[in-house]
């Protein structure tokens, strides 16, 4: 593996966290959000100009600083990484043009605030993308929980509050608790933190141990919202819409199933856990997550609590990709980081262009939005196809794939997962937009004028439905990406 | 000039002592700057002396030209010489920061003040860089009778509490005395390099033992470390601002160093951690600490004594970490007395600024202090996730080498209680920060836009701009940790130690 020496990784990170004091000191929220767009466009395009290199290839790599042997504050930007933060900074632009519309729609308090922990929270996803080690990882995976507990508790009120003391119990409970001691003990038995195409800690320990640190690894990354430290997800649906785009559709959550996907592949290796025989119980730990997800979505009443549980769900299909252990398995559940994203992010869109064009939260309440929201609705429609797994959104190659991986593994309960779990994402979104289209005139809740969301609300979630539909047709970059990384770690 | 940096470390604040009682009578507005001079000359020369202790090596300075064992030495070498430069930059950039708190706290004592001030400050360095055990003891005094009449000055019951630190305080230094006695019987002499040499043909000998664990107590006494702590709490919230930030982040943690330097050097980690076998014992107690410390610290509705009882599980770590006999532990002890002397000199100058501007630190005078005093929360939330141990802060890497050390001895327990300690520091900040964020509540309606607005009222420049130095600090050191082990830790523990 060839490797490259530039100081872009550290640039990506750093270009949202430069430009804060800037924020800060803007008077007019124009100057204001005009510099949130030119960090965002600028950390795209330097995350763009490092694809040729790694498409080659090749890897760059920088350390910042190394304060003992094989665990450094170090970047290392990899075929993983590299779609990983390719989707994160990619949607940060269309989302903070989705931030102004909402935010000023509704007349929110604290704006500065909120784009200031914004850009910091984007700095710490791209770190996680880029860490080259466990260390690194841990670092931003923190970085981002603390810059988010500003924009979860936004409304600064009794609810917020609680879910606020919620998010932060789990996710740094989680972390603190079993994700730091399952590192300090990794390095102890290996010596190194930096993470390898086939893990670090082959022949180093017992299969016990080895299974004590996957099970630290699993749920110490809270993030990834593995049953059963799933909870703080929906309580975290108290913020703002757009936080919960991005943060909770694309970068918080990605985060966590990222870090997840990172200490599989990178930290054990698919060769130990095969060996070890821990694929099935990733699997069934993911199964369980992904059925009783989906089960819990179809209570819901609360538009974004849905897409919570529904997130829940989604996420775990990655672990089980991975989980699955064989290459096409794999390369879905990585796709699926980047189809789920741009899927989910346009269903939360719609929730937050539907609260600000209409007040409403509940799904009970949105009988008949259709005609008086057609493009929302139409969006949103094509997004819950995506998360479905139907043509013709980029949902179904990430499942495609997760079903020949089923195949190649072995594993035919899965299979049976995959499918039924389809069946109950149809279950709970098909209604929704079913009833916003097609309802007697009587039932209507709205009147038939068309009224939709200010554009800066309803431009980025037909861009990214748009996108969700190009993916089926052009899945390649991601794609080729995830199926890159795939052939480093298994070899075929 | 270089050569008698070592010297002017104590003799120029010692001195400036005098001078700075003396200006007092003639113009209280000289004082400040004495003292500003002072402390200036110590840092620099402290500094100094660190780079060429990592030039030369270690540095033996004979006070007067006497040589010892009749004479008193100066013996500097990586250990104390990061004590050295830790202890004299805290206390040059609190000064700075106290100039304010100090005029509007103790309108009438402000030479009084300074001259105590330096006096301590003398103390602590002759602590750390003295070779001489005797000397020692001498220092502890001088450092702990300037601090009873600092700490003193402060309002309520500051007298009382004082007091009980006095009574306590008095007792270990005694205990320490006794043990230096027991020393001075078998070995016939002072010094501390001195006795080290003589010593291993006694390891035997009960009164070595006895001098071993009756200095190690007295020290114990000194450094608040649990159940030994109970002077703390009180003595450091009822003080002045100025006083608690000084001592809080310093006294401790010169203890610590007096402990490593007697595990070390004075008797040496062969006999402390191999011939005695009380490092489990020591280390169970040091886990006990953390916990007592984490869970007193919870019962707290007072930010200041809330910080005294995280001071407390800290002096657990540190003592734990020292006790477990491995290198990574020790390492772990010495990183963490630079980074905990910095994050709590970071914590009590947030809660001096507070003092300031505000009524009071408790919970319930901190209402809305992120509208108030944006920068002060600011800087409290650094130090906040340095305590916790949040990398890149300083206080995530100690912990590293502290919890590497306990995996590699095989002491779970005290890992278990280091993450116990995180999470506590977790809930007790964000419980602060929530306090500071959400009060008052404005209204609980469906849609909240936060608590109403609240002008600023921001601590002066000259207490800002140090706090932010020390924030930054914190943050610098932990990245420069890699440099901070390998160039000074790594010299300052005997190869004995793996």
């Amino acid at each position: 593996m060839e490797t490259m020496i530039s100081i872009k990784p550290l640039l990506a990170v750093l270009v949202s966290l430069l430009i804060t004091p800037i924020l800060v000191s803007s008077r007019a929220p124009n100057v204001r959000e005009a510099w949130t767009f030119v960090a965002a466009v600028a950390k795209f395009l330097i995350v763009l100009s490092m694809l040729p290199t790694i498409m080659k290839g090749t890897e760059i790599v920088y350390t910042v600083a190394e304060f003992l042997p094989g665990a450094a504050i170090k970047f290392r930007v990899d075929a993983l990484g590299m779609l990983f933060a390719l989707v994160s900074s990619s949607l940060w632009i269309i989302t903070s043009a989705y931030s102004i519309g909402y935010m000023r729609g509704l007349k929110e308090h604290s704006q500065t605030r909120y784009f200031v922990f914004f850009a910091f929270a984007l700095s710490a996803t791209v770190g996680v993308a880029f860490s080259a080690n466990l260390l690194t990882m841990y670092l931003f995976y923190e970085m981002l929980s603390l810059a988010t507990y500003p924009l979860v508790t936004h409304h600064q009120d009794h609810e917020a509050r609680s879910s606020g003391r919620k998010y932060l119990l789990y996710i740094v409970g989680t972390s603190i608790g079993l994700a730091l001691p399952a590192m300090l003990i990794s390095y102890n038995l290996a010596g190194t933190l930096e993470f390898g195409k086939q893990g670090f800690l082959a022949g180093t320990a017992s299969k016990p141990l080895i299974g004590l640190l996957l099970f630290m690894f699993l749920f110490g990354f809270a993030k990834a919202a593995i049953m059963p430290f799933h909870s703080w997800l929906p309580a975290a649906m108290v913020a703002p819409t757009p936080v919960s785009a991005l943060l909770h559709a694309v970068a918080v959550v990605k985060v966590g199933v990222f870090s997840v996907v990172r200490v599989l592949t990178g930290v054990f290796g698919t060769d130990l856990l095969f060996s070890l025989d821990f694929g099935p119980v990733i699997l069934l730990v993911a199964s369980a997550t992904i059925l009783i997800g989906s089960f819990i979505a179809l209570s819901q009443d609360g538009l974004k609590r849905l897409l919570a549980y529904s997130t829940i769900a989604q996420l775990s299909y990655i672990v089980l990709g991975v989980g699955l252990l064989s290459p096409k398995g794999i390369t879905g559940g990585m796709v699926h980081i980047a189809m789920h994203a741009f899927g989910k992010i346009t269903l939360f869109f719609c929730a937050g262009a539907i609260f600000v064009a209409t007040g409403k939260k509940n799904i009970s309440e949105m009988v008949g939005i259709g005609r008086r929201m057609p493009v929302t609705m139409a969006a949103f429609f094509i997004a819950s196809l995506s998360i479905i797994g139907m043509p013709p959104c980029g949902g179904f190659v990430s499942k495609w794939y997760l079903v020949l991986g089923s195949l190649e593994a072995h594993q035919m309960p899965i299979l049976y997962v995959l499918l039924f779990s389809s069946l109950l994402n149809a279950a709970y979104f098909m209604p929704i937009v079913y009833r916003a289209f097609f309802c007697r005139p009587e039932e209507a809740m709205f009147e038939n004028t068309v009224q939709e969301a200010p554009p800066f609300c309803v431009v980025p979630l037909v861009i990214t439905a748009v996108i969700s539909v190009i993916l089926l047709f052009y899945p390649q970059p991601f794609f080729n990406l995830a199926s890159m990384m795939v052939q480093q770690i298994t070899g075929t | 000039m270089s050569q008698q940096y070592p010297a002017l470390l104590v003799i120029v604040p010692l001195l400036s002592a005098l001078v700075i009682s003396a200006a007092g009578w003639i113009n209280k507005r000289l004082c400040f700057p004495i003292a500003v001079a002072a402390l200036g000359v110590a840092a620099y020369s402290s500094i100094g002396l660190l780079l060429r202790v990592l030039d030369e090596g270690a540095i033996v300075y004979r006070l007067g030209g006497w040589d010892p064992p009749m004479g008193i030495a100066y013996y500097v070498d990586h250990l104390n010489g990061l004590v050295l430069a830790v202890v004299s930059v805290v206390a040059f950039l609190n000064l700075i920061a106290s100039k304010k708190s100090i005029e509007l706290e103790l309108p009438d004592k402000t030479a009084p003040f300074y001259a105590l001030y330096v006096l301590q400050v003398t103390g602590l360095l002759g602590i750390v860089a003295t070779g001489d055990a005797f000397n020692l003891y001498v220092l502890l005094e001088i450092t702990a009778l300037s601090g009873y009449a600092m700490l003193a000055m402060g309002k309520d019951r500051a007298q009382l509490s004082t007091l009980n630190y006095l009574y306590m305080g008095t007792i270990g230094a005694c205990f320490y005395l006794l043990g230096v006695g027991y020393l001075y019987i078998v070995t016939g002499s002072l010094n501390m390099v001195d006795i080290a040499n003589i010593l291993p043909s006694l390891y035997e000998s009960k009164a070595v033992l006895g001098a071993f664990i009756i200095c190690l107590v007295g020290v114990w006494v000194k450094m608040a470390f649990f159940p030994l702590h109970a002077w703390l709490p009180n003595a450091y919230t009822h003080g002045p601002s100025a006083a608690s930030s000084l001592i809080a982040p310093l006294v401790t943690k010169v203890m610590i160093y007096v402990m490593i330097r007697l595990i070390l050097t004075v008797f040496t980690p062969e006999f402390a951690f191999n011939i005695l076998a009380i490092s489990k014992p020591i280390v169970w107690l040091a886990c006990i600490a953390i916990f007592m410390g984490a869970i007193l610290a919870l019962a707290e509705r007072n930010l200041k004594k809330m910080l005294t009882y995280i001071i407390v599980a800290e002096v657990g770590y540190m003592v734990g970490g020292a006790w477990l006999g491995n290198r990574a532990g020790m390492t772990g002890a010495i990183l963490h007395i630079v980074n905990d002397a910095l994050m709590t000199l970071c914590a009590f100058l947030v809660v001096s600024n507070i003092a300031y501007k505000l009524k009071g630190y408790a919970f319930d005078d901190i209402k809305g202090l992120v509208r108030k005093m944006p920068f002060t929360m600011g800087a409290l939330v650094i130090g906040a996730l340095s305590i916790i141990g949040v990398p890149p802060t300083c206080g995530f890497f100690s912990k590293w080498y502290l919890i590497s050390g306990a995996i590699q001895a095989s002491q779970y327990a005290f890992m278990v209680a280091l993450l116990f300690s995180s999470l506590v520091n977790v809930v007790l900040f964000f419980r602060v920060i929530e306090i500071c964020y959400y009060e008052p509540f404005s209204d609980d309606g469906a849609h909240g836009h936060g608590p109403p607005s609240e002008p600023m009222a921001e601590a002066p420049l000259t207490m800002l701009v140090p706090l932010f130095i020390v924030a930054a600090g914190l943050v610098l050191v932990g990245i420069y940790t890699g440099d901070i082990v390998n160039k000074i830790i790594e010299f300052a523990i005997p190869q004995g130690i793996v």
